[in-house]
């Protein structure tokens, strides 16, 4: 509370970007965790801008009027105010700026969050996500791959979830070699089986190679990911870099795999830039949601020019090469970038989402997010800034992996169970820290901070809301629901996101949503069902409801039948 | 002149037919006076029927003996044959070039296409004048239905039946129509139920450099304005085109002559830009190597989506003075057959619901573009693969198409038809077995006898195991002004066109039919309930209320 200079500002006016004529009067609050504006008007309208949510403040030149304070949110919600004396302008951007940018864990909503709910109900909740069962649906352990401790208390990996899924003949001194052979010690371990194939996925760092050290161990952990999948004589290596760039971690004693000194590895670059070009060309992609008044000429050069669907295009690129070389070569794949914690879980979790349908339902995408994210240290509060730190460490890079399962549902309507707004939900949350999943930047720190005792899961609250979250178009006998996507990835295929982008205007908003009808249909179509299932319980029924027009006699007959049944 | 002499080859087999997303054909190639035949003569294959008149350009290669020809459509399909021996492919090739550029309107299939269906609803009978005028009289009694132009001599372009203010009589209709390019006067156009307003189009006037003015014209537009009040002339060039025309004897209204009329200027692109626009739109979507950034920048140096947006941000402004402003409109640019019908039909389709039913959309075709004289024989003699110099070729109608799918695409239940039926309406203005779109004017319609000789493509489309396919599921009937939204992100490629031929339709042809089956579903269910609820309601009055205990 000690950073809120007012916490009350009255005859604020929230102003319309399009129509600045129909602004709203109303009062300002600043509470500990939210601003919060009351509108005037009879209804009292609440909007409600957690401080967590805030990417900037920013007070524009004083007019006549009074000050402008543009809020800027990390969901691109932008909120226009304008507050009559300048004095509380500047408190409220002084008190915001501070309070959006905690400077530790314990000041992050999630440890204020109370949702209600006792001890034993929010352990469970805990427990809702499972990632040994995962494995297990996958078929791990099986004779060929198995658990190991070799990261017990994390003393081999800091970054890596405790236990690791490693080939079953990979011996602990191969392990243990293969981990000093690679950056942080991120060695290869199993990301996803595929059991149609056998052929697996596998992640890592880049190798500690530099331009000519090797090491043997590194070299018979990949063979033996190699043959834990007995039919292929043959593994990818996908190092998502573009080439140049991997080259040039050479020079600093990294890099990437001497094919040379591998048994039967094919090196394949695939291109996706770094966090830094990735930050840039998200910023140049909001810029164009904020033109005033945009030309399509204006919009669409600024769409080229952020690069941003050219980057969306490199990580679905990657994907889908991944997951060609499984699901078509029955080949497995080892997947790095440099840490491997960015680019390598957004190639991994995508081709998981093309090769499995499981991916693709509300509970499997959850799933796949505590995996191949979560677990595997990629770096939360680091890259949606959290707390105040390094810019440099921010990135989009859950925010591709969504859109780009976004991009997809747009070729597979019918594909996936859940709906566009189950995807920006989660982009919010992965920003909000209302909720402990996210918070900290791997297993340990998450541990170490106690999340599970002292925050709740995210993963209920959305499960408990699942019907917001449905596809109307999901049925899990349909044939777009089966089996391995395909999508088209030529340039036209891909689509700016304007759920995502475009609500920087309330006007642009769309007008009907199909999937809303569709929705309501649906609901309505279960209450007949119900309905009709409640008269059909009565034999009687089932009988008249494919008669038009029985006889007397019959009639009268059923009916003390009825009559009969009811007592 | 007989076919059989430009059909150098009827026949050849062993010819392999390409198609993207599709697997490829052999068999027996046949030409026929209006059709390019390819069948396999296996049961089950489909079967390849293209029009003569589908195809836009063709191009021929040859490796050894081997003849290729690509053939480009209208509909912007693009197919291959490869033709074995090197002879026949020259043949076919040149055949087929002489069969899809007939002169002659006479001989274009249309004349010779017989039905298989019974015509039950003689389609050229969907729009009568008269009727329309029935239905303005129960609301106003301030027009009249004139018949200055029974034989098409004060304006060729226009119908023989136009409505015009009551107190306006022909002789001063004569005069206007003399001081508008084409002798197009301003005729109405719309009326708004709600509050009476009108909308009215024309041709520009013809002021020339030294200011010409007609008194008639000025009374004619005046007479649609209540007393007191102002209207809006909607321009839709920019001043500096307008100004340009002068020089050319064409104009605009001056303020001093129209005091109760203010002008807006619009940037709507005259037709020869627009088939510029679209020649480069379609060869940018039919590149699958450009890569993300090339891509962009070429639909954005396409500028249809500019054209769109420009379009519709016209049509939007027309219904806003119309419907918020609560003022007449006079939308015009040069001839009055293109960009002003765009703008007219469109804000209609924004202003008024019935336009958004099927009937209804088909009505408007008739008399905002038919009868108001859209030149769709020379608009659409060509579509984008078109190699020669364009004359007087325009997509206006694709655009136009294009404008309502966005708005469709934006209010997707507020529209009885589909996607489909818009996709239809550019197949058949291109090319097809159905007389409504041959000719430019009803004048040239009427000396063709195409109501004898031809079948209306309404006969075929209003039968009720036709119509089912362009019936939107999510249709609830919406008595609101709908106001589509303009902004660059709202307004997408309309893919279903451009990109129809280069991407398989399957998951999107599968989430239609899933939605569909939701809602027949739930239909299904409604009448079930429904039949159950009224025999228990039966039950109960005949045998008194059922006991509960």
């Amino acid at each position: 509370m000690e950073h809120i200079r007012t916490p009350k500002v009255e005859n604020v006016h929230m102003i319309d970007r399009l129509t600045p004529r129909k602004s709203t009067a109303g009062t300002l609050y600043l509470s500990s965790t939210h601003t919060i504006f009351v509108e005037n008007s009879e209804a009292r309208k609440e909007t409600w801008v957690l401080h967590s949510l805030v990417y900037n403040v920013e007070r524009l030149p004083t007019n006549p009027s009074g000050s402008p304070l543009l809020i800027r949110c990390k969901n691109f919600h932008v909120y226009r105010l304008l507050i009559p004396q300048e004095k509380d302008c500047l408190d409220v951007l002084a008190s915001l700026t501070r309070l959006s940018r905690p400077e530790c864990y314990g000041e992050l909503f999630c440890f204020s969050f109370n949702p209600n709910l006792d001890k034993e109900l929010r352990e469970k909740a805990w427990g809702f996500i499972d990632l040994k069962a995962e494995f297990s649906r996958m078929g791990i352990p099986s004779n060929l791959w198995h658990v190991t401790a070799a990261n017990h208390e994390y003393r081999l990996c800091e970054t890596y979830p405790s236990e690791l899924f490693v080939p079953k003949s990979a011996f602990p001194a191969v392990i243990v070699g293969s981990a000093k052979f690679r950056s942080r010690g991120r060695l290869p371990v199993l990301s996803y089986f595929h059991r149609d194939t056998s052929a697996s996925i596998c992640r890592s760092s880049q190798p500690l190679s530099g331009f000519s050290a090797r090491s043997a161990d590194d070299e018979q952990m990949l063979h033996a990911i190699m043959k834990s999948n007995p039919v292929s004589e043959l593994m990818y290596v996908v190092d998502t870099r573009p080439k140049l760039n991997a080259m040039a971690n050479r020079a600093t004693g990294k890099g990437y795999e001497n094919e040379d000194h591998y048994t039967n590895i094919k090196l394949q670059f695939v291109g996706i830039e770094n966090i830094h070009v990735m930050r840039s060309s998200q910023q140049k992609l909001v810029d164009v949601g904020e033109l005033p008044a945009p030309s399509m000429s204006d919009f669409l050069w600024g769409l080229e020019n952020s690069g941003w669907l050219k980057h969306i295009k490199a990580v679905l690129d990657a994907g889908v090469f991944i997951a060609k070389a499984v699901a078509e070569d029955g080949v497995s794949v080892l997947v790095h970038c440099s840490d491997g914690w960015d680019r390598t879980a957004q190639a991994c979790s995508l081709a998981s989402v093309l090769l499995d349908p499981y991916y693709r339902t509300i509970k499997g995408l959850m799933v796949l997010i505590e995996k191949d994210w979560v677990s595997f240290g990629h770096k939360f509060s680091h890259r949606y800034a959290h707390l105040d730190g390094d810019p440099k460490e921010v990135s989009p890079v859950m925010d591709q992996f969504l859109e780009c399962v976004w991009q997809l549902m747009q070729q597979f309507p019918c594909a996936f169970e859940f709906n566009e707004r189950f995807l920006i939900q989660l982009h919010t949350h992965i920003y909000s820290c209302q909720y402990g999943n996210f918070i900290g930047n791997c297993q340990k720190e998450r541990r170490d901070l106690r999340l599970q005792e002292r925050t709740h899961s995210l993963w209920p609250h959305l499960w408990e809301n699942r019907a917001e979250y449905t596809n109307p178009l999901y049925r899990t006998d349909h044939s777009q629901t089966q089996g391995v996507l395909k999508p088209l990835t030529t340039a036209y295929c891909f689509k700016f996101w304007k759920g995502m982008y475009g609500h920087a205007d309330k006007s642009v908003a769309s007008h009907q949503s199909p999937a809303d009808c569709l929705n309501a249909v649906r609901e309505e179509s279960q209450q007949l069902e119900e309905e009709l299932s409640a008269h059909q319980e009565v034999p009687r029924e089932t009988d008249a409801g494919q008669e038009t027009c029985p006889t007397e006699g019959e009639e009268n007959f059923r009916g003390e039948e009825e009559d009969q049944q009811a007592v | 002149m007989e076919f059989a002499e430009l059909i150098k080859t009827p026949r050849v087999d062993g010819v392999v037919l390409h198609r993207p997303f599709m697997p490829t054909v052999e068999g027996t190639l046949c030409l026929t006076g209006h059709h390019l035949i390819l069948s396999s003569r296996q049961d089950n294959t489909e079967e390849l029927w293209l029009l003569h008149a589908n195809i836009d350009s063709i191009e021929k290669r040859f490796i050894g003996s081997l003849g290729t020809i690509i053939v480009k459509c209208k509909d912007l399909r693009v197919i291959q044959l490869d033709i074995p021996g090197m002879e026949e492919c020259l043949n076919i090739a040149s055949s087929i070039e002489a069969l899809s550029t007939l002169d002659s309107v006479s001989l274009m299939y249309p004349f010779f296409y017989r039905p298989l269906f019974e015509v039950i609803e003689d389609g050229w009978q969907l729009f009568v004048p008269e009727e329309a005028f029935k239905d303005l009289e129960s609301m106003t009694d301030e027009w009249r239905l004139s018949e200055v132009n029974k034989d098409f001599s004060v304006c060729p372009s226009y119908p023989s039946l136009l409505t015009v203010p009551k107190d306006i009589d022909d002789e001063s209709l004569c005069k206007a129509a003399s001081f508008r390019h084409g002798g197009r006067f301003p005729v109405l156009s719309y009326y708004h139920k709600k509050n009476g307003m009108v909308m009215m189009r024309a041709a520009q006037p013809l002021t020339g450099t030294n200011g010409r003015r007609c008194k008639e014209d000025e009374k004619l537009i005046n007479a649609t304005l209540c007393a007191g009040k102002r209207g809006y002339i909607i321009d839709t060039r920019t001043v500096a085109v307008a100004q340009q025309a002068k020089a050319r004897g064409g104009g605009f209204e001056q303020e001093a002559n129209y005091p109760q009329w203010r002008r807006i200027h619009k940037a709507v692109e005259r037709s020869n830009v627009l088939q510029e626009s679209l020649i480069k739109l379609v060869e940018a979507c039919n590149d699958q190597s450009h890569s993300m950034d090339r891509w962009l920048s070429k639909l954005e140096a396409s500028n249809w989506q500019s054209n769109v947006k420009e379009i519709l941000t016209t049509a939007c402004l027309a219904a806003q003075c119309i419907d918020r402003e609560g003022a007449s409109v006079l939308v015009h640019g040069t001839e009055g057959t293109d960009s002003t019908l765009q703008v007219t039909s469109l804000a209609q389709i924004i202003l008024d619901p019935a336009c958004r039913t099927i009937r209804g959309f088909e009505v408007l075709i008739e008399r905002e573009w038919l009868q108001a004289g859209h030149p769709f024989q020379q608009r659409c003699a060509q579509s984008a693969y078109s190699n020669g110099k364009p004359r007087s070729e325009a997509p206006v109608f694709l655009l136009f198409l294009d404008c309502v799918w966005q708005i469709l695409r934006q209010f997707p239940c507020s529209f009885q038809f589909n996607e489909n039926f818009l996709i239809m309406l550019f197949e058949h203005a291109y090319a097809s077995q159905f007389g409504t779109f041959l000719g430019n004017s009803v004048a040239e319609r009427l000396k063709l006898l195409l109501s004898q000789k031809t079948v209306s493509l309404w006969s075929w489309v209003n039968r009720p195991q036709e119509l089912e396919r362009f019936l939107n599921p999510l249709y609830e009937p919406n008595n609101l002004v709908i106001w589509p939204s303009v902004a660059p992100q709202s307004l997408l490629l309309w893919e279903g066109v451009f990109l129809r031929w280069n991407r398989s339709s399957k998951c999107l042809d599968e989430a239609n039919q899933e939605m569909v089956h939701i809602i027949e579903y739930n239909k299904e269910l409604q009448n079930k309930v429904n039949s159950l609820r009224r025999q228990l309601a039966q039950l109960e009055t005949e045998d008194g209320p059922l006991q509960t205990p």
